[in-house]
């Protein structure tokens, strides 16, 4: 191993592992994370003070809104899902990335340019329509090249790893790779109008597209946001932890029960609409289903630092990790609790969805990130955080914006469902739609500055990573390597 | 070939569906926790992210 590093060391690819690749998507991914969630408190604010569109059709809710959306979950999210996943699968298998720098570096500009065409096209009106898959046919295109190459990088990777067993952070960003690409490929069935317009029409119809479009958004969760930062949490749990997973057994069933049950759940979404009620019935059944794996893996995750709880009050990323798996426990028990039609009656089209959401979004994805992020960076620049005080300051930052934001949706929420359905004496609705609008005001304030909170959190810690970046080195693993020899 | 008819329809391949899932299950649940040996094996790559600075 000595003679390998001396022998490619001081060049620019000398490293045992191609980090480069990884400080590149890290970048974006703080970058992303503070457009995408300052779009996200405009948007926001748009809803609590109308007047913030300008008459200005360009930054009006309905263009900004996938803005958000994509730029968080792709820009933000998937920037740090190739950032960990190539840091992972390297480190696990103690193999560089195959494919070589040209390969990787096609992810990289690749998947920047999907995000970027996506946001400016929805902000000029250019949409598909289907939520969370917003990108017209050209960018879906471009995605599906994207992720071909990602699918040959890390199975090519885990082919050549120098590991006899495939860790299982590997299993779930393999899975999360391989539904990703079924999902976008059958969601993203569109006939074009023609070969140079940028419209299309979906090749579903009626339910059936809805149908198909749940299929796909719920799995976008349940894989790209829920098993691929499950992959994130069995890596870098332990390794900020200093201790191994609690139980490895328990990882292997959290694993096949995820997949088994995840890609029948996305009906719940369309309950009391013109889809059969068996359909529902069995998507509220395999939701129920659900809570039991992913209680089983929050507390797996947990529970690995068992014997060493004292580090959640000295160190502020296992804080961030572990308050991070209790936001997951939370949301994976609200649900399948909202997947009941009862529940679902109340509930949907309110902003306890919205909120629900966020709790996942925010409290889950988001906190795993920042965790692993402040994990990683450090590394892959040879050097430490600029300031543990400022993760510190993020942390409570980013606490107290997701309580805010969900606790106010919750309200918000719960009161329009029962405002909604409400009759009077006479038999008639006791509230008009505008009144519900009015009286969830004060709660749409008070998500803007929830939101606000959490993007303050966000800007601090491009700064500390900035300050960090900039007081690092990227030779210096090669010069480690060669003192070490 | 008339006996492939069954598999098209739903009643059918809805409960041997199930049926097929459940066992798999069970089959991953026996070859988790079914041996105390191959639990000692699968257990001790829980090292293996802590392993990987060493090398």
């Amino acid at each position: 191993m000595a003679t390998a590093s001396i022998a490619t060391a001081g060049v620019g690819t000398s490293e045992q592992y191609n980090y480069d690749i990884i400080r590149k998507f890290a970048i974006m991914t703080f970058i992303w994370g503070a457009i995408g969630m300052f779009v996200g408190v405009y948007i926001a604010s748009e809803l609590a003070y109308p007047f913030l569109n300008f008459d200005n059709p360009y930054i009006t809710f309905g263009r900004l809104r996938p803005v958000h959306t994509s730029g968080v979950i792709f820009g933000f999210g998937g920037s740090a899902l190739f950032a960990t996943s190539y840091y992972v699968v390297q480190r696990t298998c103690q193999a560089r990335l195959f494919g070589g720098e040209g390969l990787a570096n096609f992810t990289f500009w690749g998947w920047q340019a999907a995000v970027a065409l996506s946001a400016l096209g929805y902000m000029f009106g250019y949409t598909q329509a289907r939520e969370y898959a917003e990108m017209t046919w050209p960018v879906d295109l471009l995605i599906l090249f994207v992720w071909v190459a990602y699918l040959a990088i890390y199975v090519g990777t885990l082919l050549k790893r120098k590991q006899p067993h495939i860790y299982v952070a590997n299993w779930f960003y393999l899975a999360f790779i391989l539904a990703t690409a079924l999902l976008h490929i059958f969601n993203n069935l569109q006939v074009p109008v023609k070969l140079f317009s940028l419209e299309s029409y979906s090749l579903f119809s009626g339910t059936q597209d809805a149908m198909t479009q749940w299929w796909y958004g719920h799995n976008a969760v349940g894989f790209f946001l829920t098993a691929a930062f499950l992959g994130m949490m069995y890596y870098f749990v332990p390794k900020q932890a200093g201790r191994p997973v609690y139980s490895y057994r328990l990882s292997i069933l959290h694993f096949w029960a995820i997949i088994f049950l995840y890609m029948w759940a996305g009906a719940h979404h369309l309950h009391w609409t013109a889809l059969p009620d068996w359909t529902g019935t069995l998507a509220a059944t395999f939701s129920i289903m659900l809570l039991l794996p992913s209680w089983g893996g929050m507390i797996n995750g947990i529970m690995t630092l068992s014997g060493a709880w004292d580090k959640l009050r000295t160190d502020p990323v296992i804080r961030f990790l572990i308050v991070a798996l209790s936001f997951y426990g939370m949301s994976t028990f609200e649900g399948p609790m909202m997947s009941l039609k009862d529940v679902n009656a109340l509930s949907h089209y309110t902003d306890w969805t919205i909120g629900h959401v966020h709790s996942g979004a925010l409290g889950w994805v988001a906190m795993i990130t920042f965790g692993s992020m402040y994990h990683l960076v450090p590394r892959v620049w040879n050097t430490q955080m600029y300031s543990v005080r400022l993760i510190n300051v993020h942390f409570w930052l980013a606490t107290i914006g997701v309580l805010l934001y969900i606790t106010a949706m919750w309200i918000s929420g719960i009161m329009q469902g029962l405002m909604w359905r409400a009759f009077d004496d006479f038999g008639n609705l006791q509230y008009s739609f505008v009144e519900s609008v009015a009286a969830a005001h004060p709660f749409y304030v008070m998500r803007a500055v929830g939101g606000a909170f959490f993007l303050a959190g966000m800007i601090l810690m491009c700064y500390n990573m900035y300050k960090t970046i900039r007081q690092g080195s990227t030779e210096a693993h090669a010069g480690l390597n060669v003192a070490a020899a | 070939m008339e006996w492939l008819l069954w598999f098209t329809r739903f009643e059918n391949t809805k409960p041997l569906s199930l049926v097929i899932f459940f066992l798999v299950f069970c089959g991953i649940l026996f070859y988790v926790f079914g041996s105390k040996k191959r639990g000692e094996k699968l257990e001790s790559y829980k090292n293996i992210p802590l392993q990987d600075d060493e090398i």
